[in-house]
């Protein structure tokens, strides 16, 4: 079974972005770009499959500028085995990505997509649903357990009691969330390897999709700042200022 | 305008979240609420009572019960011809169906908004919610998952709505089954929506010490979270997680134990009205958001502070 696994290039987790005093966006001139960690945990399960024995092929997609490159780099060091970079300007929304990702579905035939639950620069957790949606597929979002036996995957997911089990007919799109596996670090031989492996550029029109926006930003801003609270001094100080200065208790 | 709301139920109770995704809808026009499930009669009597609402559309069905997303997102591209917004709450359900149903109608999906500017024009938090986008959507119809911390949910009493029953599809595609739940138990407030919540961190050391949390909880009425840290070790199950990629909280009280205050932490408990940290390191960065901040190792604090609670205030 061939794998696809779709990785976003994103500002790193460990970046606190500034907004841009135009309020057209923030800023990200300069700032620590990496693969969004939730497509980390996709592409670690695919190579997890992989080495188990039950996926032959991971081709991993990036969608947006040409830097997209080093993550889809990344990936390959970490396991898949080749890549494709859909150039685009921007980094194009969920409905279109969802769309870029269907027709390379169509092209590729894998039996399964695995990618991140939610992007950590628009936070829209979307793109998963969306692309099962247009297929007609089969959904286990929010993943922390995925099984593979007889064209079924059992999906374990979080959910907000707890967890959640449901099995999918294969094909499917499972999101991966912070549970599902600890991602490797790509060792500095496979880093060289990846290298060389097949990475293909193609355009949004060569797929047929049409990438413009739905959505127009119209500000960017600053949440509202907290006012900088008190030390207290003692447990019995906490307790009497919740009592009666804040009034919570 | 009139807007659909996708209602959350768990145990035969519309959760206060749905109840958020109401008083949001009816920022944009008449309100028409969506039951499903399983004999769910007595939770569509329940939501024709919530202020607000003017009709519940009931679908009564095998198919709905567990919520699956293949089927639920099918039944609202059928209904959402009828509306000019689609809404759910931000809850596991809502984050799974909208956006399934946004692109079977070829809908850019708004997810998680903090506010309403108009029918078009909506505010959602981007980067952890370092920042805030205000987007307006060019679709003609507009999908939409509701962040319930930021709107107050509506009353449970005062509508009086009418029913309608709505027919159950075919599961079309059928390509999915619910296999099991394992859901945590607990007597404590839901986490989502606790007027008090209290958190314990990596600083927990173990599952076990956060029974030093419990009494306090009971003491206060509050639930109980936890950082990723905690749950990624497995002092507690992952609904406890708190956070830009967990639950979404704004308690009037947040208490943060032995958790440092990451940006992704931060992300789900900074809108709550009173904050407090314990921590042990006075450069913790949770201490630059917290109102009252006790340099205190948690393990002397936590018991000091339920014998201080237990004292007459
Ligand atoms: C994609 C992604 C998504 C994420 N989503 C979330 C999320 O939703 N929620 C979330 O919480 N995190 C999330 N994180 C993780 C986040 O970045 C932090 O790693 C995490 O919040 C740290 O948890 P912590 O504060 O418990 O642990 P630590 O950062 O290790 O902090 C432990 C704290 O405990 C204190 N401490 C230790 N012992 C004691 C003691 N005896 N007494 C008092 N204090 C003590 C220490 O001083 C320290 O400040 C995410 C990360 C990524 C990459």
């Amino acid at each position: 079974m061939k794998l696809l696994v779709p990785v976003k290039r994103v500002v790193d987790y460990n970046v606190k972005v500034r907004v841009k005093a135009d309020g057209s966006g923030v800023e990200t001139a300069g700032v620590k770009m990496s693969m969004n960690p939730f497509d980390e945990i996709a592409v670690e399960e695919a190579v997890r499959l992989k080495e188990k024995g039950a996926a032959t092929e991971i081709v991993a997609v990036s969608i947006g500028v040409q830097q997209c490159q080093e993550t889809l780099r990344t990936a390959l060091a970490m396991g898949a085995d080749r890549a494709v970079l859909v150039l685009t300007e921007e980094s194009p929304e969920p409905l279109a990505v969802a769309k870029l990702l269907r027709a390379l579905v169509d092209r590729e035939q894998p039996g399964m997509v695995i990618m991140g639950k939610q992007a950590i620069d628009d936070d829209m957790n979307a793109t998963g649903q969306m692309l099962a949606g247009l297929l007609g597929w089969a959904q286990g979002t929010f993943a922390s357990k995925v099984e593979l036996s007889d064209g079924v995957a059992t999906v374990t997911r979080e959910v907000d009691g707890g967890l959640e089990t449901v099995a999918l007919t294969l094909p499917a799109i499972i999101t991966a969330d912070l549970r599902l596996n600890e991602p490797r670090y790509a060792s500095l031989p496979n880093i060289m390897k990846a290298r060389k492996k097949p990475l293909e550029t193609i355009a949004p029109g060569d797929l047929g999709v049409d990438v413009t926006p739905r959505l127009t930003t119209l500000r960017v801003a600053e949440p509202p700042v907290r006012q900088s609270g008190v030390k207290v001094g003692s447990v019995a100080e906490l307790v009497a200022k919740l009592r009666a200065e804040a009034k919570v208790i | 305008m009139t807007a659909l709301v996708l209602l959350d139920h768990a145990d035969g109770r519309i959760t206060p979240a749905a109840r958020s995704a109401v008083t949001a809808a009816a920022a944009l026009g008449e309100v028409h609420v969506l039951v499903t499930g399983a004999a769910i009669g007595a939770v569509a009597e329940a939501a024709t009572r919530i202020a607000g609402v003017a009709k519940v559309l009931r679908a009564d069905a095998e198919i709905y019960d567990k919520a699956l997303a293949e089927p639920l997102a099918a039944l609202l591209v059928r209904l959402a011809p009828a509306y000019d917004h689609v809404l759910a709450a931000a809850t596991a359900t809502g984050k799974n169906v909208i956006p399934r149903a946004a692109a079977l109608l070829d809908v850019q999906p708004i997810s998680e908004i903090v506010a309403v500017v108009d029918a078009e024009t909506f505010v959602r938090p981007i980067y952890a919610g370092n920042a805030l986008a205000t987007v307006r959507s060019t679709d003609a119809r507009k999908l939409i998952t509701v962040r319930a911390a930021n709107f107050d949910a509506a009353a449970a009493e005062g509508g009086s709505a009418t029913i309608e029953e709505v027919e159950a599809g075919e599961a079309t595609p059928a390509v999915s089954r619910f296999v099991s739940t394992e859901l945590s138990t607990s007597d404590r407030p839901d986490l989502a929506s606790a007027r008090v919540v209290i958190s314990g961190g990596r600083g927990m050391q173990n599952g076990e010490n956060f029974k030093l949390i419990e009494p306090i909880a009971d003491a206060l009425g509050a639930a109980i979270g936890a950082s990723r840290a905690a749950v990624d070790a497995g002092y507690v199950p992952n609904d406890y997680q708190v956070g830009q990629t967990g639950k979404i909280v704004a308690p009037d009280l947040y208490v943060a134990i032995g958790i440092s205050g990451a940006i992704q932490h931060l992300a789900g408990m900074k809108d709550s009205k009173v904050i407090v940290a314990i921590n042990k390191d006075a450069e913790a960065p949770i201490f630059q958001v917290a109102d009252y901040g006790l340099v205190a190792d948690l393990f002397a604090a936590l018991p000091e502070l339920q014998a201080e609670l237990a004292k007459a205030s």
